[in-house]
């Protein structure tokens, strides 16, 4: 009941405001491009989707926006809280780790829910691996160092089975993108991988070849999907047009194609304790 | 062997000719084609090795800093986008192994993760490595360099990858030598195809130019096979390239005179044969007749006496008749043979030779044939008349007993080049060739009607020779000829 109000009234608010904002145009603030920091929590490199997303908040935002993409989930989110970019989408663990100054914007839902999991990936011709146990010794890829389901939770259950990636694998590293954990995976550079479910499910729709060369050998418990942030001292204003904006791509056609492309249900305001149980792991592993 | 040797130079050079340029080609092709693919088998493995060198120096420069970073992932990205068989699974300068080893030559990464896994030690798992194992124990002060390892199937290309002086790890890229097939396979294909037209080209004017060259020499050949055989007829052995100036043509040329002398010789020969045949028998009969003549003139004249003394007994009478007759019959039959032409007579008039005419108009008349008469001696001709004449009775008679009725006879007398020609001709029964060479021979070819003794052509013989003149016939079906030459005697 509360969770229904708070969406009404930001709904309302953003409402309001775009029409102010609309009233007021042009003002010097409005030219003034909305940065947006993007992370390969979704599949990132299609840029045809890109620019068509981009074309789409411009309009609904009234306003220029542009995409930032960096190597690392660090690089982004030292961009978002330097001030110099005014959004970010980006995965749970970076946003528990830094929620005192994160405010949550909207979280995906997938089907149906706004949840993912991560799954353990092996080789496809591997067909008797069921758990990270049987990958002891093995070469491991991770997808990046700060990635929840490509690298936490991994570290999660070999830290309560007393291990770390370092003792327990023989070899790991960071493709620094899920899908080319996919890749990798696919390819035997290594033998298993940690890789974000959305995302292996919605290649699975794009590169069924690739996706198939890799089988799931185990799935993790759902977790908050992958939140889009802005930070606390970003102008309550912006905040809510943003909001508006992607919770309303559901109301439209265009916006229904681009949720399409990105095989996703709708975007939600969402709540930040959707992200305890990722803030929980975080503990664990870091806390000793 | 030697046997079949035998057979390839007893082929026609109609055969031989097309066959030594189709080898001439073939071995030409072969050895060019050879040469190119060897040419470009050179080329193509300092340009692979040039392009591995360059390619081995970029890659272990790009390759520091993720090694350094220990980024496996990176690693891989780079070794493998550029040999991504995908993207050119044609490309002949991609190398199909590429493997990065650490320091202690445990595979750092590889293109194909699967063969070669992580950490594996590069020995144990990569072909050959076992044998190049101490090439590639680099030091820091390295340079790329080839291995070509005997037996391998791979030209390895080997490169340090270094990190101000500090060896990080080796790039191994491996080629396969079977990379270079299907380009000299392309070459081998092309070099057929055109060596298979020219050999087309070749194999056509070859045979065209055998034609040319072959086929004279093979009928002159043929031709001169049947030499000694046979004189072969002019007709026959007429050579196509006798008018040209090389040595088929002078060779054609010397064969047509060698063949025209050859018949002259045996028409001579046969001349010769005939004339010596006839003048011995010439001999012989004039011998017989002499010493016949002795006893007969004896023994008629003892008959002539009896009759003038004797009594007339009838029964002796008879006797004496009856033999008388025989011996009468003897003398005429031998003074017909002992030819002496009548020397003494007056000389030849054109009325001498008209009144012949008329002497045979009534046998013309009988067989109903066609005269044509040409008497063209105008003047008197320094020749006795009678002989003449009886040369010329003779003919003609001959000629008209050949005649169908209804047929032709034809008859030229003329003066010229200092002799009397004589020309009959008839297109009567011919005179079959197995005749011929006894024409004039006594006796030889009693007509079967009983025509005569058969001495017309005897006496005519005789008599010509005794004129110095000559006699020829030709006959074959249609035509008979005689021809009669005499010679007119110099005037003192």
């Amino acid at each position: 009941m509360d969770h229904t109000r708070r969406t009404l009234m930001a709904a309302l608010a953003a409402g309001a405001l775009l029409g102010a904002a609309h009233a007021t145009e042009p003002s010097g603030r409005s030219r003034r491009p909305v940065r947006i920091g993007l992370t390969p929590v979704f599949l990132n490199d299609q840029m045809g989707f890109l620019l068509a997303w981009k074309e789409y908040l411009e309009a609904k935002l009234q306003r220029p926006v542009e995409f930032v993409q960096r190597q690392l989930y660090k690089e982004i989110m030292d961009m978002l809280l330097g001030g110099r970019l005014d959004f970010a989408w980006i995965c749970g663990y970076p946003y528990v780790r830094h929620r005192a100054q994160l405010r949550l914007v909207a979280v995906p839902v997938f089907n149906g829910k706004p949840l993912y999991q991560s799954y353990l990936i092996v080789p496809a011709e591997n067909r008797d691996t069921l758990s990270i146990d049987a990958l002891r010794g093995k070469v491991f890829a991770f997808s990046d160092p700060d990635s929840n389901s490509g690298h936490l939770y991994i570290q999660y259950l070999l830290r309560k089975m007393g291990e770390t990636p370092a003792t327990f694998f023989s070899r790991t590293f960071f493709t620094s993108a899920h899908r080319k954990v996919v890749e990798a995976v696919a390819a035997g550079v290594s033998q298993g991988g940690a890789v974000d479910g959305y995302v292996w499910e919605t290649l699975l729709g794009i590169q069924p070849d690739l996706v198939n060369a890799t089988r799931v050998a185990a799935r993790s418990p759902y977790f908050g999907h992958t939140p889009f942030v802005a930070r606390t001292d970003t102008p309550a204003a912006d905040i809510a047009a943003m909001h508006g904006v992607l919770t309303g791509m559901e109301q439209d056609a265009q916006g229904q194609f681009l949720l399409r492309r990105l095989n996703l249900d709708r975007f939600i305001p969402g709540e930040p304790k959707l992200f305890d149980g990722i803030a929980h792991m975080m503990r664990i592993v870091n806390g000793g | 062997m030697a046997d079949k040797t035998l057979r390839l130079a007893d082929l026609s050079f109609k055969y031989k000719i097309p066959l030594r340029g189709s080898v001439l080609i073939i071995a030409t092709a072969l050895a060019v084609s050879v040469a190119l693919i060897a040419r470009e088998y050179d080329d193509f493995k300092r340009d692979l090795i040039d392009n591995a060198e360059s390619m081995g120096r970029i890659l272990a420069t790009t390759l520091v800093t993720p090694m350094l970073h220990d980024d496996l992932w990176r690693v891989y990205e780079i070794i493998n986008s550029p040999f991504q068989s995908r993207l050119r699974p044609d490309s002949p300068l991609a190398a199909d192994v590429l493997v990065i080893t650490d320091p202690l030559l445990r595979i750092y990464a590889s293109n194909q993760p699967k063969r070669f896994p992580l950490l594996a030690e590069a020995a144990q798992v990569v072909p050959d490595f076992k044998e190049l194992i101490d090439a590639l124990r680099l030091r820091g002060d390295e340079t790329p360099r080839v291995l070509d390892l005997k037996g391998s199937g791979h030209l390895y290309m080997v490169t340090p990858i270094l990190a101000d002086g500090v060896l990080l790890g080796t790039l191994v890229m491996g080629y396969p030598r079977d990379i270079f097939l299907p380009r000299l396979f392309a070459i081998i294909q092309r070099a057929g195809v055109v060596t298979f037209f020219v050999f087309l080209l070749v194999l056509a004017a070859s045979w065209y130019w055998a034609q040319r060259f072959a086929v004279p020499l093979v009928r002159l050949a043929d031709c001169m096979g049947r030499v000694g055989a046979e004189i072969p007829a002019d007709i026959e052995c007429r050579l196509e390239m006798a008018d040209s100036k090389d040595e088929i043509g002078r060779l054609s040329a010397a064969f047509q005179r060698m063949v025209l002398g050859l018949r002259e010789k045996a028409a001579l020969e046969k001349r010769i044969v005939v004339s010596e045949r006839l003048a011995a028998l010439g001999r012989l009969s004039a011998g017989i007749a002499h010493e016949i003549n002795n006893p007969l003139g004896g023994m008629l004249n003892a008959i002539s006496t009896f009759r003038r003394h004797g009594q007339e007994d009838p029964q002796a009478a008879r006797t004496l008749s009856l033999i008388e007759r025989g011996l009468t019959q003897i003398k005429e039959t031998v003074a017909a043979l002992l030819v002496e032409a009548r020397l003494e007579s007056h000389a030849l008039a054109r009325q001498d030779i008209e009144d012949v005419r008329t002497l045979l108009q009534p046998d013309v008349s009988q067989k109903r044939a066609l005269f044509d008469w040409r008497n063209e001696v105008a003047a008197e001709t320094p020749l006795p008349s009678t002989p003449v004449r009886q040369i010329l009775i003779n003919l003609l008679l001959n000629a008209i007993h050949a005649l169908d009725v209804g047929g032709r006879l034809a008859c030229r007398v003329f003066t010229g080049d200092g002799a009397l020609a004589i020309e009959v001709e008839n297109n009567g029964r011919h005179i079959p060739p197995e005749r011929l060479d006894h024409l004039f021979e006594p006796f030889a070819h009693e007509s079967p009607e009983g025509h005569g003794l058969g001495l017309g052509l005897w006496v005519t013989y005789q008599i010509v020779e005794q004129l110095g003149g000559r006699i020829e016939v030709s006959s074959r079906p249609g035509e008979t000829r005689f021809g009669v030459t005499l010679p007119l005697p110099v005037r003192a």
